[in-house]
């Protein structure tokens, strides 16, 4: 059994599953800041009926992905400026988005395979050149995040502040889902849509639990990400079980164990 | 009415009137050393006139308290100062400029909002934010940034909290890292809408102890949007009234009279002094009372 890691198919997966895993921490930590649970949901979903969409039109189900989650992070952006509409927004690009999936699944028959891989995740099927593709989106992601850093934790936690100091707060809102978008098409990858929020959410939600530090919130989430991750991939090798089941397992104790541990209260 | 070179009484006009003009009597010859004014402004947010004609000159240094119901648009006083809503009608200068987004000259002190308890962040990043919150990427200087948010952590007695959560903070350990937030930047107008809202007593007085001192000490303007004019009745050195329709401004002992009150209101108003404070009966001063006499909305 040890000797599936001498597999290329296991170095890709470990190395695709990293990357999108610390690309994930961080970006969940300005998802749980901003509330945006149920926008990561929708995105994923979207970009279920893109890679559903790509599969029927002959193109690689990657840029479909890519393509429909970039749309809905703008349409979802521009449709929802204020935060109380955003919900709704979010809801009716969702429903909107899986109804066309389902039209894709039933016109394309032989589509059940492809369907369950990308609602469920497909990691152990990377090879070399998604493994480029991951670093290259990933790099992206960071260096976005990096460039609008202040502002957007400034726009994120603190609006009306923010925008008395000149910050566009709503245009950060659509960079923000743009950037979301990309993370969201990189993780589901690794868990697939339905399991989205368990890269994009609970590591972020464990860190928080244990530093109010916002530096050290986004390291720890980006480690928690890539441990879960790591381990995830493991546990398939070594028992055949789907990765998204472990890692949606390990990221639940991570979080678990985070609240256990929670940072002392203060005095 | 005629206008006098002491800026304090320079906009007095409530007497009787039941509608100031449209001009400031002391804006005849404009003055390079205004903090703010305003020269017949108007605004009006969806189609709802807010308030009309209003002229007003605000000295550097002045400290002038903001009352009226809800809806009378304090807060969008302070947001046509802050850049982010245009008048209708008239003139708004800051400074002797036109409002501009994102103006470092200006300290701004939200209404207060609660934190999620898990949020990660302290309140020293609070702070912080008002320093270089807005430029892009991350911070290269921590090093020069600490030192300068401890300099105004000590000086608002944030110090001893600012490593923990601000969502576990008190109302009142906020309110300070939020005055921290305002004055890192050494603003020359702070703008503050309601910062005494649900704060103890103990805790309204250091804030707008505080806001005073720093006031005090750069010959820095405050404008001050409360419902509850005791606090910083000490402080005041004006009070401008905005009822929606009316508008009147004047020194706090002249402003907070039954007859200068019931005038503006156009309603009959009692005010009632109990050693230094100050009780108006049969109206909603600042709004929010449940029982309001206010225009719905915000």
């Amino acid at each position: 059994m040890t000797s599936l890691w001498g597999y290329p198919f296991v170095h890709h997966a470990i190395e695709v599953g990293v990357i999108t895993a610390v690309v994930a921490g961080a970006a969940g930590y300005f998802v749980t800041a901003r509330n945006m649970g149920f926008a990561v949901h929708g995105l994923a979903e979207m970009g279920f009926t893109g890679a559903a969409g790509a599969v029927l039109a002959g193109i690689a189900p990657e840029v479909g992905l890519l393509a429909a989650c970039l749309l809905a992070a703008l349409a979802i952006g521009l449709l929802g400026v204020r935060l109380r509409e955003r919900d709704v927004a979010i809801g009716t690009v969702l429903a909107f988005g899986l109804g066309l999936g389902v039209l894709f699944l039933v016109l394309y028959t032989r589509y059940a395979t492809e369907a369950f891989s990308i609602l469920f995740g497909a990691i152990l099927a990377v090879d070399a050149q998604d493994v480029v593709r991951s670093a290259i989106v990933g790099a992206l992601v960071l260096a976005a995040l990096l460039l609008v850093y202040r502002p957007l934790r400034f726009a994120s936690i603190d609006p009306e502040v923010a925008e008395a100091r000149g910050i566009p707060v709503r245009l950060m809102s659509v960079v923000f889902l743009v950037i979301l978008a990309l993370a969201v098409a990189e993780a589901v990858q690794v868990v697939g849509v339905l399991l989205i929020v368990t890269l994009l959410i609970t590591p972020a939600g464990a860190a928080r639990r244990l530093t109010a530090h916002p530096g050290r919130a986004i390291l720890y989430s980006m480690l928690i990400a890539a441990g879960v991750t790591v381990g995830g991939i493991a546990g398939a090798v070594y028992t055949s079980w789907p990765v998204s089941f472990f890692v949606a397992t390990l990221s639940l104790l991570a979080y678990l164990a985070a609240r256990l541990a929670a940072r002392p209260a203060r005095t | 009415m005629k206008g006098t070179h002491d800026p304090i009484a320079a906009d007095r006009r409530t007497g009787g009137a039941v509608r100031p003009v449209a001009r400031d009597v002391s804006t005849g010859t404009p003055r390079s050393g205004a903090a703010v004014q305003l020269d017949g402004a108007s605004l009006a947010i969806a189609g709802r006139q807010i308030w009309t004609d209003l002229s007003l000159t605000i000295a550097r240094g002045e400290f002038l308290v903001v009352i009226g119901p809800n809806g009378a648009g304090k807060t969008s006083l302070l947001r046509v100062l802050l850049g982010l809503v245009p008048l209708v009608r008239g003139r708004a200068l800051v400074h002797g400029e036109a409002p501009r987004r994102g103006n470092p000259a200006i300290g701004y002190i939200p209404q207060q909002r609660a934190f999620d308890p898990e949020l990660p962040l302290r309140g020293r990043d609070l702070v912080g934010m008002g320093l270089d919150g807005h430029r892009w990427g991350i911070s290269l200087r921590p090093g020069a940034q600490r030192t300068r948010v401890d300099g105004i952590l000590d000086l608002v007695g944030a110090r001893g909290y600012a490593d923990a959560p601000i969502g576990r903070l008190s109302g009142g350990e906020q309110q300070r890292l939020r005055i921290a937030q305002a004055l890192i930047g050494d603003p020359s107008l702070l703008l503050c809408d309601e910062p005494l809202l649900s704060l103890d007593l103990h805790s309204q007085a250091v804030v707008v102890e505080l806001i005073a001192r720093w006031s005090r000490e750069r010959n820095a303007t405050v404008i001050f949007v409360t419902h509850d004019v005791n606090p910083v009745l000490r402080a005041a050195h004006r009070i401008l009234l905005l009822t929606g329709t009316r508008w009147g401004v004047d020194r706090p002992d002249r402003m907070l009279t039954t007859e200068t009150l019931s005038s503006l209101y156009g309603l009959p108003v009692d005010v009632v002094r109990y050693r230094d404070r100050v009780a108006v009966l049969g109206i909603d001063v600042g709004g929010h009372d449940p029982v309001s006499h206010a225009e719905p909305g915000s």
